[in-house]
């Protein structure tokens, strides 16, 4: 609510709060990424899928010195640099400028098979919707990063019930029958969800779901 | 004759040797002829199956991480189906891949509308910075397509079935196969040949387009010697239309645009027959000339 009234956004006000923890343990603790390592090519890649709401998203660059504070002030304003869908070209450390959904999981599964191709070990995370689910190119993704066994790919989900039909037996089990390693956490509690950060796999992908709001 | 797609395998597995950045990402389509390529290099000859919008974000993501991807598939499913891959994945992400489409126009005739785009070319056109190649000739592709792997920048060659008779020379820029002291008629791509018959006895100036973006203007306008100039085009008519303008903007110009039909035939058949359907055959193009110069 805090970012919402700083920066005037308001609409996606729950995008941003069900994000917030998410992104905090990510880039204090599992992220191998810095604002002085923000072009190493074996840095860790974070790919905001869900570009929509990325105040939160803004909030934990500055905190972590990757971009001024100051620039949360101008959020959306026709000279700042940060808008309502992050552009990878205006920010330091963004790694995708996303807004049209269904986009960061399928760059992702490029990324990691750049990375491979390369020898390097940095991991790819990228951060959807359950909502965003819905796309069908995340179908693709989804079969096609188990094919690949992209074991340096991890999926985290929102899962702040936006979906309007949701999946049958819920979003984790999607994951598990395409062949990932899945997991089920609450979305808030930093302890559980870096314990399943570090739980990967070499030989598949990761997908973890992250509950924000109530249970399914 | 070996073919523009044959030529195209070639220098691409070629590449995949000499350039460890070089990445080959298929849809299920070419395969098997690259799959001695993909049993050597498994981690850059990637087939990410039926899935072209994947397809085209691979490429992308394959460019953030600092690689030169090149993505193969028909000119339909290359193009339109993932256009807004293409625009968001590429452009908007600010990296570049070289896209290498089969099937051109019709190269598919007998499979229906669905294997066909004649659009590609203009869609691709309304997004900046696209290098386009439509070589005439699979003696073009080789020298195209190790140029636009060495840059960065978004590449589009567009292979055809159909061939010119002759190769012209490799580059960038208009090549003056004919001058004349009347009419000028630009043929792009596989065109050319048919230009020639088609005009054989006319005083006309021919110039020869492989490269369509950026399109060379100055050439036009230094050989442009009357206001008439004709652009037949293998791809949708009047795909090229904003170039020619552009470049006479400041001379009184009048412009015939030959090219595909935008109604849908509605036919199978041969190549040929589509060509002569939409009067890109020599004695189309020759009738559409007649006329436009007796208007």
């Amino acid at each position: 609510m805090l970012m919402a009234w700083m920066t005037g956004d308001e609409k996606h006000d729950l995008a941003s709060n069900s994000t917030i923890d998410v992104l905090w343990v990510l880039y204090d603790r599992i992220l191998r990424v810095s604002p002085a390592t923000v072009d190493d090519p074996d840095r860790d890649r974070f790919l905001l899928s869900k570009g929509h709401g990325p105040i939160s998203y803004y909030a934990v660059l500055a905190a972590k010195g990757f971009i001024p504070l100051e620039w949360l002030d101008r959020f959306a304003t026709f000279d700042s640099p940060l808008g309502h869908h992050p552009d990878r070209l205006l920010i330091p450390g963004v790694e995708i400028s996303s807004g049209s959904l269904g986009h960061g999981l399928p760059l992702g599964i490029g990324v990691a098979l750049g990375l491979r191709a390369q020898g390097r070990a940095a991991r790819v995370v990228v951060l959807v919707g359950d909502a965003e689910l819905d796309e069908g190119t995340n179908a693709e993704a989804i079969a096609y990063a188990r094919a690949a066994n992209l074991g340096s790919l991890t999926v985290v989900v929102i899962d702040n019930r936006s979906s309007t039909h949701g999946w049958p037996g819920g979003i984790a089990n999607r994951f598990s029958v395409e062949g990932w390693a899945a997991h089920e956490v609450d979305g808030h509690d930093h302890e559980a969800l870096e314990a399943v950060f570090r739980d990967t796999r070499s030989d598949r992908p990761t997908a973890i779901v992250a509950v924000t709001e109530g249970k399914r | 004759m070996i073919t523009m797609r044959e030529t195209f395998v070639r220098v691409a597995s070629e590449l995949l040797v000499s350039d460890p950045r070089v990445a080959v990402v298929l849809a299920d389509i070419s395969t098997d002829q690259f799959a001695r390529a993909a049993r050597r290099y498994p981690d850059r000859v990637i087939n990410v199956g039926i899935r072209e919008p994947l397809l085209i974000s691979v490429a992308g993501g394959l460019a953030l991480a600092g690689m030169r991807p090149i993505a193969h598939t028909y000119a339909p499913f290359l193009v339109e189906r993932p256009f807004e891959q293409v625009k968001l994945d590429l452009v908007h992400q600010g990296v570049g891949a070289v896209l290498v489409s089969v099937g051109a126009s019709y190269d598919a005739a007998s499979s229906g509308r669905t294997h066909q785009a004649p659009e590609d070319v203009a869609l691709l056109d309304t997004l900046p910075d696209w290098t386009i190649h439509v070589p005439g000739h699979p003696g073009e592709v080789d020298t195209l397509l190790r140029a636009a792997v060495a840059s960065d920048e978004p590449v589009y060659l567009r292979l055809d079935e159909t061939s010119n008779r002759d190769a012209q020379a490799s580059g960038t820029g208009l090549v003056v196969v004919r001058r004349g002291g009347g009419p000028t008629i630009v043929a792009v791509g596989p065109m050319l040949s048919r230009v020639l018959d088609a005009a054989k006895d006319l005083d006309v100036s021919v110039l020869y387009a492989a490269t369509i973006r950026p399109f060379d203007g100055d050439t036009l306008r230094a050989i442009a010697a009357t206001p008439e100039v004709i652009l037949v085009e293998p791809t949708l008519a009047g795909t090229s239309v904003r170039s020619l303008t552009d470049a006479l903007r400041d001379r009184p110009s009048r412009i015939l645009c030959l090219g595909v039909g935008r109604r849908e035939l509605r036919r199978y058949g041969q190549p040929w027959e589509h060509a002569r359907a939409h009067g890109l055959d020599a004695s189309g193009i020759r009738a559409s000339i007649d006329a436009f110069l007796a208007s």
